[in-house]
This record gives structure tokens, C-alpha cells and sequence, in this order.
């Protein structure tokens, strides 16, 4: 818009997405402001345009998974049928599978009745399936294999990433480093302790308050659970080192000038204070933010007639002694237009005001669509508008 | 046939899902606030330290006391809360085992991030254990109940039956010991008559459908499913005759009606304001379609359906209590 145009600069998603530097998006940003769906529009735009590109979605809305053919989740990308390839591109679109993923971890890094055992045992086994941060860990795990895989085989030149559903956006930043230095740590260790014979003597100065913990946490969880959590230590010795040496990889991937982060936000209140604590963070982490994009936007067609001239209006048309056919569908419309230019008008002092604390961020915005996207056609029309088109 | 309908009045844990989006908090708040000023004392809690209830509010940030956030004139009073894991686990183990001071030997030996992060399920009991401590705390021995109720903000729909679900969720890596005992009385309250988990959500497909799944799901686990809210409603701004005209493929006369009406008023017809204009309402009449489907759809789940609208200048203090007396008056409570 032409007034936000002169002190907010604009968001070039065109550029950014055909440059070929740049090699992962990643889209984050509050739940239901529409991640999944700018992740799967930007990406099926820069496949259109030569791009070779891969969606890693998280939980895509069924119908739209549907519409990239993500029919069942096998943790594989597949080719998403429909794609226009004449500018020599491809798409690729796959779906988390956390469990799976966690699984391959453990069998690439394992030797294998070590991880045969590690799979059987119930503390991995939760772990692995409900542990709050696992999802986060694993998506992070699989942008890293996906980068690998098109550094290898060249398969594709972009990975396009939609980050998980969390409590707050900037939860999948944490969660990798919480669980690897967890599985890596001290109190693992210690747990594990017993069961290497040889290290207890090394850790007879602690053995005090090694005993405080263990034996609290064996009577908060019950010995069962403390046994298993022992074993799958034991059995994960061989991989010690390797899953927090994988997080810092990842994060460091995420540092690297070919990452362009994305901010995805609706333009309210709630949704861009979200945004800002999201800015902050990546800009203190020195993460490439490429800029915000503003979902749902509120147009308006008519935008030269005001509110307020729209309303006077119809009040006239329902003073009017005489009225004619089509008055009170007049009046209908003109109200309907104000309340739309008001929303409108709203959205817009929101978005200035974070763009007033964020000077410099470039945001665009991509309007409002009448019904939920779900089809390749619904899909290139937010491409569009997340491009300028 | 479908579980009967929690009876609301008696209800005294009431939780509050929601898609992300949805305004659950909003809701969640709204809810208390109409309890407290209908003479009850109330506890608004919430368990992922968003600070959500102190925005709504706009107060100092909540922690892990009860803090009062408003006496009414009716002698109702609304108190609010940020459930803190680590603080639950505090306050655990002192009360069971008087071992409050070995927190600290736990937390340096990370001990308390791996049972309030790490093990499956624990940090969800830590988080409700609260909750359901409040919900049946009493003044003395066998005295009044403190709370008469309390809403909880729960996590999203994607996660709540999870969540809700404790039991299940420890039994993997607990499967005796005092958490497990804790899990199962939490859940005897939470599938007790005294619970009832509303889902708020709008009429957009997506979370209609998140809604439809999150009953099924808390259904499975035994969950008493309450109301469904319907947020953010705007309405047919059109009459259902205008709503049939602009869609209809033929508005060519329509339009110069139209053009005919607004020159009467003075409004200058300049080139694209009545397209505009239709184009406008077209996007509205789909609009209204789509509503109506999902409406039915939610319809089709059987519960209590509370309507509220969608607030213009957004949910200061006074658009909670539209809110409030809203969910009062179509008998959420």
C-alpha cells in the first residue's frame, strides 16, 4: 500500500527465491496465521520459476495436503504432480514423520544390535513419539538430511521448511539444542552411571548428590522408569556426542547466509507481538530474517469511496422518500464497504505499528482469500502476491 | 448417539481448546470473568507461559501465585495464574516428600529439566497436577471449596488430548510411583461430570475441522466435550435477496441501479466503484456460503453451540465483557 510503501521496504520474495544463493527458507511464526500455506505457495512458486525444490511441511490441513499430494505420510519427498516444469524446475513436497525420522537417526548412527535394542525400549520409545520438542528436533534433523541429500545428488537447489505448531514461535530454535544436550548431558550420564562399570569411581565426589537425585527421581517415576532410561543410555553410548554435534550443525546451518528466514504473521496484535519476539531472537542469534509476511490482509475494491462517505450514504438511501429497485442492496453494499475499509483501516495501524518498533524489516502482504487453500490454483495466487506479482 | 452434554451449571474445571487463532484466551478469560460477576469466585489458569490472561487483562505479568485480577460488586472474584512446571515439581515434592530444598541438588545435576522438559508426559502432569490441586482445594478440613471454579486456557486442539490424556501419556515410563498415582486421580476428575472441555473455534474450514477431530479424539479418551464456541462471527451483511443478486452471473442492471442509487446520494460514480462494490460483496455472498456449511457442520457435533461476535476494536476490557455476558446469556455457564 502507498502509504506503508514510503517507510516500510518491501519484501522482494521474487528475488529471493530465484536467487540461487539462496538454498532453505524457513517459515515461522504463531500458529494459524498460515505457514504451512506460504511454505507450500513460495515454494511451488520457485519451482515454476527453474527452481528444483523441496516442502518440508509439518501438518498440513488434510485438503491441502491433498492438493500436493501428500496422501500418506511416509516420511519420503515425492514429486507433486500438476507442477508447471517448463522453466526447468521440479517440486518435491514430504511430510514429518517424527517418529520414523527419529528412528533413522538411530539406525545411520548405530551399530546395528545396539540399535535394534535403542528402538525396543519404552523410554525411547516415548521419548521418540510424544517428548514435546522431538517434532521440533526433527524437523530440524530432517532439514539437514534434505541439505545434505541435494548437496550430494543434486536433486534439489531449495529446501522450503514450515516449522512446527509450538507453544511459541520460537520454540523450534530451542528444542533441538534442549533434547541433544539433554540425551548428551550430565544427568544422563550420571543415570547411565551404574551401568558402565568403571565410571563410578570418578564420580565418587558427587556420589552425594547423585544419590539426592536418582533417588528422588526414582521415587517421583517409579525405579521402572529409571531402569529404562538406563538401558537406553546404555545403549546409546556409541551415539553419545553425535545428536548434540547434530543440533549444533543445524544451528549453524541456520546462521548461514544461504538460510533466509521468513516471518509469517496475521495482521493483529497478538500474531505480530509474536512476530516481534521472533525478529528479535533471529536478529540476536545472527539468523538471516529475509523479512515479515503479512497474511489475510483486508482489501478493499473500492478503495477511493471512505468509510464514513459510505456510511453517510446509506443512511441518505434510507431516508429517501422514494426509494428505488435495487436501494436497499445499495445500502447493503455501501455498509458492507465500510465495515471492510474499517477492518481494513485497522489492520494497517497494527502493521505500522510494528513496523514503527521493526524499522527496516521488509514485509509484504498477501491478501485475504475468500475460502481456505487448498488446490495448486489457490497455491499460485498466494505465490503471486507473496511475490509481487 | 453421542455422550450427553456435560450439565454446565455443575461444571467446576471448565478447559478451553481451541486452533491456533482461534482466540481460546480470549474465550477462556471471558468465561471467568462472567462466573465472577455472577457472584463466584474463579481461578484462570494457563500452563504454556504465553502471559495471554495478563494481556487480556492488561496487568503485570502472572507467575506462579494466585494473583487477583478483579472483586466484583457481587462479591465474585477473578483470580488468575501461570502454571510453571518447575514450581509444580517445588511444591510436589515438598508436600509429598518434604524434600522441597533438594531442588536445588536436582536442578544441578539437571534432574529437574529432564522431569520437567524431557520425560514423556511428566511435565503435563507437573502443569494439570496444579490445576486439579486448585480445582479440589479446600478452606480447612472438609471445608468449603476455595475455588467455586476453574477455567483452564489448555493447549491447541492439535495437542489438547494429549495433553488431557496424562494417563495414558505416563503409563510408558510410569507405570507405578506417585506420578502415576497423581496421573490417575486427575483423570477420574477430568472424565468426572465436575469437567467439561469447550472448543472455540471460527467458521473457516480448517478449524472446523481441527474441531470435529479434537471431539473425536477427546471423546476416545474419555473426555466430557462441553460447548462449541464460534468466535469471531461477522454475520451476513448482506439481505439473503442482495446476497442472491451479486452472485447471480448477470448484474449488468444491477449495477446500473446501483450507479443510479449512489448518484442520488451524491456519491461520486468514478470508474470501477460499483465493480468494486460487486466484486466486494461477490467475495462476501462466498463468503456467507461457506460460513453456512460449516456451521452445519458443527452443528452436526451435537453440543451446546455458543455464538460471539467478532469484536471491531478488538478484546480491551470492555469487549471481554460483550464476551462475558454473551456466553452468559446462551447458558454456557
Amino acid at each position: 500500500m502507498a502509504s506503508r510503501a514510503s517507510t516500510v521496504p518491501t519484501l522482494d520474495l521474487a528475488t529471493l527465491a530465484t536467487d540461487p544463493a539462496t538454498r532453505i527458507v524457513v517459515c515461522c511464526g504463531s500458529g494459524g496465521v498460515g505457514k504451512t500455506t506460504t511454505a507450500a505457495a513460495l515454494g511451488l512458486w520457485a519451482a515454476e520459476h527453474g527452481r528444483k525444490v523441496v516442502v518440508l511441511t509439518i501438518d498440513p490441513a488434510r485438503r491441502l495436503a491433498q492438493s500436493l499430494g501428500l496422501t500418506e505420510l511416509d516420511n519420503t519427498p515425492r514429486p507433486v504432480a500438476g507442477i508447471d516444469t517448463s522453466a526447468g524446475g521440479s517440486l518435491d513436497a514430504m511430510m514429518l514423520d517424527m517418529k520414523r525420522t527419529f528412528d533413522e537417526v538411530v539406525e545411520h548412527h548405530a551399530p546395528r544390535d545396539k540399535a535394534a535394542q535403542i528402538l525396543a525400549n519404552p523410554f525411547y520409545q516415548a521419548v521418540s513419539s510424544s517428548f514435546a520438542g522431538t517434532q521440533e528436533y526433527m524437523a530440524m534433523e530432517k532439514l539437514g538430511q534434505l541439505r545434505a541429500q541435494a548437496e550430494r545428488d543434486g536433486r534439489w537447489d531449495l529446501v522450503v521448511v514450515d516449522t512446527p505448531p509450538s507453544r511459541s514461535a520460537l520454540d523450534f530454535l530451542d528444542a533441538p539444542k534442549r533434547l541433544g544436550s539433554f540425551l548428551d548431558g550430565r544427568f544422563i550420564r550420571l543415570l547411565a552411571a551404574p551401568a558402565r562399570a568403571g565410571s563410578r569411581a570418578g564420580l565418587k565426589v558427587f556420589s552425594v548428590g547423585v544419590n539426592v537425585a536418582t533417588s528422588t527421581m526414582s521415587k517421583l517415576l517409579g525405579g521402572e522408569m529409571l531402569r529404562d532410561v538406563q538401558t537406553f543410555v546404555a545403549a546409546l553410548d556409541t551415539m553419545f556426542g553425535g545428536f548434540r554435534e547434530r543440533a549444533d550443525q543445524t544451528y549453524a546451518l541456520l546462521k548461514d547466509p544461504e538460510t533466509a528466514f521468513v516471518v509469517v504473521a496475521a495482521p493483529e496484535r497478538d500474531a505480530l507481538r509474536e512476530a516481534s519476539f521472533f525478529a528479535g531472537r533471529l536478529e540476536e542469534e545472527g539468523m538471516p530474517l529475509a523479512g515479515l509476511v503479512v497474511n489475510r490482509v483486508q482489501r478493499v475494491a473500492a478503495p477511493s469511496l471512505s468509510a464514513s462517505r459510505a456510511l453517510a450514504a446509506a443512511e441518505q438511501l434510507g431516508d429517501a422518500e422514494e426509494k428505488s429497485t435495487t436501494a436497499s442492496t445499495t445500502q447493503g453494499l455501501l455498509r458492507l464497504h465500510a465495515a471492510l475499509a474499517e477492518t481494513a483501516a485497522r489492520q494497517e495501524a497494527v502493521a505500522r505499528r510494528f513496523a514503527a518498533g521493526h524499522p527496516g524489516i521488509p514485509s509484504v502482504e498477501v491478501p485475504a482469500a475468500a475460502q481456505d487453500i487448498h488446490d495448486l490454483e489457490g497455491l499460485r495466487a498466494v505465490g503471486s502476491a507473496l511475490t509481487g506479482g | 448417539m453421542p455422550p450427553a452434554q456435560p450439565d454446565l451449571p455443575k461444571v467446576r474445571l471448565h478447559v478451553v481448546t481451541g486452533k491456533g487463532g482461534t482466540g481460546k484466551t480470549t474465550v477462556a478469560s471471558a468465561l471467568a470473568l462472567a462466573m465472577a460477576r455472577r457472584g463466584r469466585r474463579v481461578l484462570l489458569a494457563e500452563v504454556e507461559g504465553r502471559q495471554g490472561i495478563s494481556q487480556t487483562f492488561d496487568i503485570a505479568p502472572l507467575g506462579h501465585r494466585e494473583t487477583r485480577i478483579l472483586h466484583d460488586r457481587t462479591g465474585g472474584e477473578l483470580w488468575g495464574l501461570s502454571v510453571d512446571a518447575k514450581e509444580s515439581l517445588r511444591e510436589y515434592l515438598q508436600k509429598f516428600y518434604k524434600v522441597g530444598r533438594a531442588m536445588s541438588v536436582l536442578d544441578r545435576f539437571g534432574a529437574v529439566d529432564f522431569a520437567t522438559t524431557i520425560a514423556p508426559g511428566v511435565r503435563d502432569v507437573l502443569l494439570i497436577g496444579k490445576v486439579y490441586e486448585a480445582a479440589g482445594r479446600r478452606t480447612g478440613k472438609a471445608g468449603a471449596p476455595v475455588y467455586d471454579a476453574v477455567v483452564l486456557d489448555a493447549p491447541p486442539t492439535g495437542r489438547v488430548a494429549r495433553f488431557l490424556n496424562v494417563n495414558a501419556e505416563v503409563a510408558d515410563v510410569a507405570r507405578v510411583g506417585p506420578i502415576r498415582t497423581q496421573a490417575d486421580s486427575i483423570t477420574r476428575m477430568l472424565r468426572s461430570h465436575t469437567t467439561a472441555v469447550h472448543i472455540v473455534t471460527l467458521l473457516e474450514e480448517m478449524p472446523v475441522q481441527e474441531t470435529v477431530d479434537a471431539q473425536a479424539e477427546l471423546r476416545a479418551v474419555g473426555l466430557p466435550v462441553g460447548a462449541i464456541v464460534v468466535n469471531q462471527l461477522r454475520g451476513p451483511m448482506l439481505s439473503a435477496k442482495a446476497l442472491k443478486q451479486v452472485s447471480s452471473s448477470r448484474t449488468a442492471r444491477l449495477a446500473t441501479g446501483v450507479a443510479k442509487d449512489l448518484e442520488s446520494v451524491r456519491v461520486r460514480v468514478t470508474n470501477g466503484l460499483v465493480e468494486g462494490l460487486l466484486d466486494d460483496a461477490r467475495q462476501h455472498a462466498d463468503r456467507v456460503a461457506l460460513e453456512r456449511d460449516q456451521d452445519a457442520i458443527l452443528r452436526d457435533l451435537g453440543r451446546l453451540m455458543v455464538r460471539l461476535p467478532l469484536l471491531p476494536e478488538g478484546t480491551d476490557a470492555g469487549g471481554i465483557t460483550v464476551l462475558a455476558e454473551a456466553l452468559a446469556d446462551q447458558g454456557m455457564l
